[in-house]
């Protein structure tokens, strides 16, 4: 357990993993417009509170046990995790804490930056099942899918479990827990929930670009929490993951706008958030592993990549909504896999890190292996525990909401709101449960002095 | 009393608003529609995916006025509006039975 009490913390790498939680929070509101802003307007509110919602249901169950079986000591052969002084996070071990000797951060510390991962992870998965699934029962699936699915993968892949050391796959920041999971997910989810009413014959088109660059922004500004905080302190390698970031970033959007300029004939908006999206999707996992150079690589590879995959649910005919496969799957194996290729060992950098060699690099077909190996179990569990809580929700009648509700729009079957007043004239009248009487009266004199 | 009424190109409704002043017109009612005529609408591609959107941005005007002034009010509707590529819109004249200027009680002729 790399809990240890009776150690003075280190405020340098407290103070960039305090921020760094901040940041990642903010990812999934920018998520939640990245996505909003890809839906009609009928249903952007919904699209933002399924996201919105992760926040709050995440956020409890952490303190109660997902902290605990995501980060808690190793059983069942690293199968799943739990430590029972960490239920409540209010033990004074926990309290007193830090999370490693090396890097001396508080575990509360550790464990608000870590839930924020717990949080978006879910998120994700709600652009591919846009536009067609009730509140309540994506609330439930949420609880359940972050108890039974990300938090024993967490154990695995950020914890005590196998994929980190027994099988001793790389992955920094959650290229496979957080975007194959999540990817795996959204196309099982896809497949259980079936199509949208009208897909490929109404447009559903984006109904504000901007939100969508907006959103993808505040994912990229919140990102450097994610990959640069995932080392644990604030040093050498942060500085390297937060290089490979950006740069894979950057690459990944001239990879898609290229496909788009040869492919279609324009480069779009649109185009550009998705591929700086696909770029963060496919480092996460490479970021502390590549150089620079490296990480333009991986990027733009990934950014072609996931440009020609989005076009897969039109062949294969699964209407994944915003392309939550396309993107965070597709992306998430091209940087787990990539990492095989392009991992090099950075030496004087490596202190808290294990840095191996790939193909590239001289570290021959072992890594690349293994790095299928953990992006494979990852895929395939997700996929599978995914497919059988979304059929039982589905087959309870929680999960799909009515043909008239979707016609209608979510916004306002499943919210009681729409998104935005078009017009000045509603015609309505107000009525409160605490006053609701008199207003209705008032209204009545209204209209008979009228008359 | 006619109505004249005219579908045109939006950024067109500034020069066909001072057209219509410089006849001493007094008034006239403008709305944002859609619609599509032979200029049909254009494509859109997200992500790869192509969506022909058919209905275009088009902006109504009418004006009510005297019968002897119709004509020259469409004239100077339809020189302004005039781009000469397609998509410049329709102007039409249909008979207007009653008016009346809800202020004053005024009626027909008085209340154009």
């Amino acid at each position: 357990m790399p809990l240890a009490d009776a150690i003075t913390p280190d405020t340098g790498n407290t103070a960039w993993i305090l921020a760094s939680a901040a940041l990642v929070m903010l990812m999934t509101p920018g998520l939640a417009f990245f996505y909003g802003g890809m839906v009609r307007g009928k249903n952007v509110l919904n699209m933002l509170m399924m996201n919105f919602i992760c926040l709050a249901v995440v956020g409890v169950l952490w303190i109660f046990f997902g902290f605990s079986w995501s980060f808690g000591a190793s059983h069942w052969g690293g199968l799943i995790g739990w430590t029972k002084d960490f239920y409540g996070l209010g033990k004074p071990a926990v309290l007193t804490g830090v999370w490693t000797t090396s890097a001396k951060v508080p575990v509360l510390v550790f464990a608000m930056f870590q839930l924020m991962f717990a949080i978006i992870t879910p998120a994700l998965i709600s652009g591919a099942i846009a536009d067609r699934v009730k509140f309540w029962g994506w609330t439930l699936f949420v609880l359940i899918w972050a108890s039974v699915v990300y938090f024993p993968v967490a154990n695995w892949v950020f914890g005590t479990g196998w994929i980190l050391n027994k099988l001793r796959a790389e992955d920094f920041a959650g290229g496979t827990a957080v975007h194959i999971n999540a990817g795996s997910a959204a196309l099982a989810l896809v497949l259980v929930l079936g199509k949208r009413a009208g897909w490929r014959r109404d447009p559903m088109r984006p109904h504000n670009v901007p939100f969508v660059l907006l959103g993808a922004s505040l994912l990229w500004f919140g990102w450097y929490g994610f990959n640069a905080g995932s080392e644990g302190a604030a040093d050498g390698v942060a500085g390297l993951a937060f290089t490979t970031t950006t740069v894979a970033t950057c690459a990944a959007t001239l990879g898609w706008l290229l496909v788009e300029q040869l492919r279609d004939g324009k480069p779009t908006t649109v185009g550009a958030a998705s591929g700086a999206v696909a770029g963060l999707v496919a480092i996460t996992p490479a970021c502390a592993f590549v150089s620079p150079l490296g990480g333009i690589a991986i990027g733009f590879i990934a950014g072609i990549l996931c440009a020609l995959a989005v076009g897969l649910k039109f062949k294969f005919g699964f209407d994944d909504a915003l392309d939550v496969v396309g993107v965070h799957l597709v992306g998430g194996l091209t940087g787990t896999i990539l990492i095989g290729f392009f991992g090099f060992d950075h030496g004087a950098l490596a202190g808290g890190v294990e840095a191996k060699r790939g193909l590239f690099y001289g570290g021959g077909l072992t890594l690349l292996w293994v790095q299928i190996i953990a992006a494979a179990c990852v895929f395939g569990y997700s996929f599978v525990v995914t497919f059988v809580i979304g059929t039982a929700l589905k087959a309870l009648g929680l999960f799909r909401v009515s043909a008239e509700a979707e016609q209608v729009g979510l916004d306002e079957s499943e919210h009681a709101e729409t998104a935005y007043a078009f017009s000045t004239l509603s015609g309505g009248t107000l009525t409160h449960p605490s006053g609701g009487a008199a207003a209705v009266a008032d209204q009545a004199a209204l209209t008979r002095q009228e008359v | 009393m006619k109505l004249v009424t005219a579908i045109i190109k939006p950024f067109k409704l500034d020069d066909v608003k001072i057209a219509l002043e410089n006849l001493g017109i007094q008034g006239l009612t403008v709305s944002e529609v859609s619609g599509f005529g032979r200029q049909r609408g254009h494509t859109e591609v997200y992500r790869g995916a192509e969506y022909t959107v058919d209905l275009v941005p088009k902006v109504r005007v009418e004006v009510v006025v005297d019968s002897v002034d119709a004509a020259k009010v469409v004239d100077a509707v339809v020189e302004a509006a005039r781009t000469g590529k397609i998509g410049d819109g329709k102007v039409w004249v249909t008979d207007v039975e009653a008016v009346v200027r809800v202020r004053t009680g005024e009626r027909n002729e008085d209340a154009v």
